[in-house]
């Protein structure tokens, strides 16, 4: 087994308005800067996960990532793998 | 009769619920704690309000993996009857048993008012005492209830007559001004506004108490 480490950031859909991210965009311009036209916020999840290899963590995180962390109906996510892993012995 | 509550940690309308069905309408409540899985001998099923789980991550993300919701589903294809109310809505919509999602009202606000509505649908179990386009006036309490769905969605919710109650007044952004859908078969009924806080004399408004005593009949 393997630890992965990996990062899914979990975005709404272009379609669907996001009021935090306006709401937020409107402060920029508070600031004092000018010409942000378009601010979404979204949530970045970090994962640390044990699985046979690289192609068995992206699976089960693909899962999760459909099933939980996203809900497909709003929201779109992508997947990240960071460099470091490393081999766990047991 | 037989009526269950489900109670998530986190849910703070169950026994509101509990007043409305048993105290004012004498129907015999239990509560169903979120682990239980036996369903039997429940007539109608209750997803109260609240933040179930702390509504970590989304509104009702947690609480689908519930025990008890592995039953809902069976509960629900055998025809039994489910009312998600407020967070019960929003759950329904996290598990599938009711299409679209709710989101962050338009406005970033926690709305806490009364709010007109036009019943738009009397096929489901829970309507039938209504007349199509009926006006009535309910409390809403929330902050994720801006309802969304896919235009392919809504356009089914439509054509099955499946949207059950719309805002007179739209406060919180929802598409359509959906305040309420139910599943196509009719018998899951999933709302933003609460009928059980309009039950009672005493709070001024009676309004919810037909909804909820269609389980009489």
């Amino acid at each position: 087994m393997s630890l992965f480490k990996a990062r899914v950031f979990v975005h709404l859909r272009p379609s669907v308005l996001d009021p935090a991210g306006e709401a937020t965009r409107s402060a920029t311009k508070r600031l004092g800067i000018d010409g942000v036209i378009q601010l979404r916020i979204g949530k970045s999840i970090e994962l640390e996960i044990e699985a046979a290899n690289k192609e068995d963590a992206r699976s089960k995180i693909e899962l999760m990532s459909d099933r939980l962390l996203a809900n497909p109906v709003i929201e779109d996510w992508t997947l990240e793998f960071k460099d470091e892993q490393k081999t766990l012995t047991n | 009769m037989n009526i269950g509550i489900i109670v998530f940690p986190g849910s703070n309308c169950d026994r509101d619920v509990r007043w409305a069905t048993e105290g004012c309408l004498g129907i015999s409540t239990s509560f169903l704690w979120h682990e239980t899985t036996d369903l039997n001998g429940y007539d109608a099923i209750v997803i109260p309000g609240g933040f179930s789980y702390g509504d970590y991550l989304r509104c009702g993300a947690i609480a689908r993996f519930a025990p008890v919701l592995n039953s809902l589903i069976s509960f629900v294809d055998k025809g039994g009857k489910v009312l998600g109310i407020c967070n019960g809505f929003q759950i329904l919509t996290e598990l599938g048993l009711l299409q679209g999602a709710l989101t962050r009202n338009k406005n970033l606000h926690f709305i806490c008012d009364r709010a007109n509505l036009s019943i738009e649908s009397t096929k489901s179990s829970w309507m039938k005492n209504y007349k199509k386009h009926d006006s009535i006036s309910l409390p809403i309490a929330h902050g994720e209830g801006r309802y969304q769905c896919s235009q392919d969605v809504l356009k089914k919710l439509q054509d099955d007559d499946s949207v059950a109650l719309r805002y007179a007044d739209n406060p919180n952004g929802s598409i359509h001004d959906i305040a309420g859908i139910t599943n196509k078969k009719g018998n899951v009924l999933g709302m933003m506004p609460h009928p059980e806080r309009a039950c009672d004399e005493a709070l001024g408004n009676i309004d919810g108490k037909l909804i909820l005593s269609t389980l009489l009949s």
